[in-house]
């Protein structure tokens, strides 16, 4: 009985802990990219990026508040500095919108001409962050570091494993589900909400309606900002700040908007989970799991091991192959990604 | 007007080639030498006292009065990044055409200083000295003789940390390397010695520098079973993520490392869960040394920590072979890197460099042993005593030398 116990919390401690703290911080992502696609409709490529930007000035409030001995103990001080980092994000937002996709959304451009300009967008952006805070690896997180640390857990239950959550890590699934029902109440409840979906759903008609598109735009723009700070500052603080990093968790973030059902919401935060727990549960070698099951004669001798650490960001590419042969709307169906 | 565009052009030409290759000894005073070490990446927070120690030698020697009849040595720094490869051959290239540096002291990781050895030292005929590639591979690198380094080579060190551990009762251990020539050659000669004195390696895992993530690195690790992790990785990057990673899962207790994550850095990042770490890292507790803390000490240099011994001897080596040349060419000074470093002669230690010049200059031989007791191989790499150091109370104390 022991052994299952020692199995299943060796499995909690490795895989599902860090799988669903990744997967709160995807879903975060992946949602702004899914709205982004939904009422603009194009796949906005600049949107890990806007993820650094916001959480670097989060980073840089969070330092002068430091300076100020300003703090919110145990907690860290990142989340109050938050508030500057989702008002810069949006900000880049909007400006960006007025710079460069207004113009081709009143020329009508094709999708296609919308994501190359979006990257063009991700191309400055990049220059931008490295320009202020440079390339280097940061760290965000102070304050307490645990909720349950392994030893007090080994200690408490007396298991031979060790179960340990972080602080950040708890929060971070904590900020995720007050941030996914504020929006799907945003978005069923309130009039704003309510033209969004519309216009989403059918343009013209919601545009008959007089549902007015400059709004619409507006909502989705900020909501977008809003989404990507608090991704990248979570993010942030479970692991670290590196602006390189934000651009490479753009790929598993369109993996899962697209797994999801893209321009779905709710298939953004399944798509996100679903992406995370597979990265962490396809690499991790389950050799001392299946020891904790198995009879002694069957001990493995591998590490049970599907795929190397190395191959992680590779799980994303064959999610998103797998999902647009076999079923290109997602699980949700979403729309088809032209 | 063709014949005065020819005359123009050609005296663009000439002053563009003056521009671009002014001539070190053009003004006979000042001697350069490069210092390229990797002052921005992985190792950005050991780099700076390493540059500090290379040029309070190059300092010495030129307030002696005594090198090569009054010369002055300027240090020219150049940035190796550490894993750049590209950046690290561009950085040197400048020193060496732009600059026209008499020869290089550096590159520190392996990886950027194979790229210059092969592509910018071997090509111009510059030497090399290098305090810290540890690498097996530049053991047997095509140098034409210009390659020297004062570490010793990672196939003793590996040697050295297996010797450690099976000592102590450690037969099973869990590695994990960084991804590159460095962390590969140290694994490699690690698992040799550790298996053939009978320990096993349950996992090699490679580790990516510069994640944001390490817990599924540490989840494989973990699952092997052993209760030991070993981490040949860089202090600033992968290997300070898998330790605080490891030791945030509780996933393993007790640590063993090597040079590249040396540092006081490590400890402030990770704290008291480091202490019993045992760790290596080239150093000896010669004479030599303690004159060298002394010396670096009395300059404002802060002289205890990893390499920057190695350092100042391998600075120290370039300025006694220039001194035994007779004159800051380049072509000259390979030929003289082994006399000066290896017996016979009159040893020299830290801060005895005028004493050295002086000897040189007056036609004798001299022995260098410096901080790190500099002994060269026929290959011309250090022979390498190594440093056995444990965390008690904070900080890395060493316990032997061997």
């Amino acid at each position: 009985m022991t052994d299952v116990a020692n199995a299943i919390v060796l499995l909690t401690n490795f895989v599902i802990v860090p799988g669903v703290a990744y997967g709160s911080q995807l879903a975060l992502g992946a949602l702004g990219v899914t709205l982004v696609f939904g009422i603009l409709r194009f796949a906005n490529f600049a949107h890990g990026d806007v993820m650094a930007f916001g959480t670097m000035v989060a980073l840089l409030t969070t330092w002068w508040f430091q300076g100020m001995g300003v703090g919110i103990a145990p907690l860290p001080t990142a989340l109050i500095a938050l508030p500057f980092g989702i008002v810069a994000a949006v900000a880049f937002n909007l400006s960006a919108d007025r710079v460069v996709f207004r113009f081709y959304r009143r020329r009508k451009s094709p999708p296609v001409i919308l994501l190359i300009a979006s990257v063009g967008v991700m191309f400055a952006l990049q220059g931008i962050v490295r320009f202020i805070i440079g390339p280097d690896d940061r760290r965000l997180a102070d304050g307490a570091r645990f909720i349950i640390k392994a030893s007090e857990f080994k200690a408490a239950t007396g298991l031979k494993e060790g179960l340990a959550i972080k602080l950040s890590q708890g929060l971070t699934v904590v900020v995720t589900a007050i941030a996914v029902t504020a929006l799907f109440w945003f978005l069923h409840r309130t009039r704003a909400g309510k033209a969004m979906r519309a216009y989403s759903d059918n343009e013209d008609l919601a545009l008959l309606s007089g549902v007015s598109p400059d709004r619409v735009v507006l909502y989705a723009w900020l909501i977008a900002g809003t989404l990507a700070a608090v991704a990248g500052t979570m993010y942030g603080i479970d692991k670290s700040f590196k602006p390189f990093t934000y651009f490479q968790l753009l790929l598993p973030i369109f993996a899962s908007a697209i797994l999801g059902g893209i321009g779905h919401p709710i298939g953004a935060v399944v798509g996100g989970f679903i992406v995370a727990l597979s990265e962490t549960a396809v690499t991790y070698a389950y050799k001392k799991f299946l020891r904790y099951l198995l009879p002694e004669s069957w001990e493995p001798s591998g590490l049970m091991q599907l795929l190397s650490t190395d191959y992680k960001l590779a799980i994303s590419f064959v999610i998103l192959v797998v999902v647009l042969l076999v079923r290109p709307t997602g699980i949700f169906r979403g729309r088809v990604l032209s | 007007m063709s014949k005065m565009r020819l005359a123009a052009f050609v005296a663009a030409a000439a002053a563009l080639c003056l521009g671009l290759a002014p001539d070190a000894k053009a003004d006979g005073h000042e001697v350069k030498v490069g210092v390229i070490l990797g002052f921005t990446g992985p190792i950005e927070s050991l780099t700076p006292a390493m540059g500090d120690s290379a040029e309070l030698a190059l300092k010495e020697a030129s307030d002696s009065g005594a090198f090569l009849g009054g010369k002055v040595l300027v240090p020219v720094r150049g940035d190796s990044t550490c894993i750049d490869a590209a950046a690290a051959t561009a950085a040197a290239e400048r020193l060496v055409t732009a600059e026209g540096v008499a020869a290089i002291f550096g590159a520190d990781c392996s990886g950027v200083t194979i790229a210059i050895t092969n592509n910018v030292s071997v090509p111009n005929g510059v030497v090399t000295i290098s305090p810290s590639a540890t690498s097996p591979a530049l053991t047997t690198i095509e140098d034409n003789g210009l390659f020297f380094r004062t570490a010793p080579s990672d196939a003793r060190q590996g040697q050295v940390l297996a010797e450690v551990l099976t000592e102590r009762g450690i037969n099973s251990v869990a590695v994990t390397y960084t991804n590159n020539d460095y962390g590969k050659g140290l694994d490699g000669s690690f698992e040799n010695a550790f298996t053939a004195l009978g320990g096993t390696v349950e996992i090699s895992a490679a580790h990516e520098d510069g994640k944001g993530d390490y817990s599924a690195e540490v989840g494989a690790l973990a699952a092997s079973g052993a209760e030991h992790l070993a981490v040949f990785g860089y202090i600033d990057q992968g290997g300070k993520g898998i330790i605080q990673t490891a030791v945030d899962t509780g996933a393993f207790e007790n640590f063993i490392v090597a040079d590249g994550m040396i540092g006081d850095s490590l400890i402030e990042a990770i704290g008291d869960d480091l202490t019993g770490t045992i760790g290596t890292a080239p150093g000896s507790a010669s004479e030599g040394a303690q004159m060298f803390l002394d010396h670096a000490a009395a300059n404002g240099v802060d002289g205890d920590g990893p390499f920057r011994g190695e350092s100042y001897d391998a600075a120290a080596l370039i300025v006694l072979a220039m001194q035994a040349a007779g004159s800051a060419d380049r072509g000259g000074i390979a030929g003289h890197v082994m006399a000066v470093a290896n017996g016979p002669g009159e040893p020299i230690l830290p801060g005895e460099l005028a004493k050295g010049l002086q000897i040189l200059a007056d036609g004798g031989e001299v022995d260098y042993v410096g901080a790190s007791s500099v002994e060269l191989t026929e290959v011309g790499e250090a022979a390498g005593s190594y440093a056995v150091m444990e965390v008690e109370g904070g900080a890395f104390v060493t316990k032997e030398i061997r």
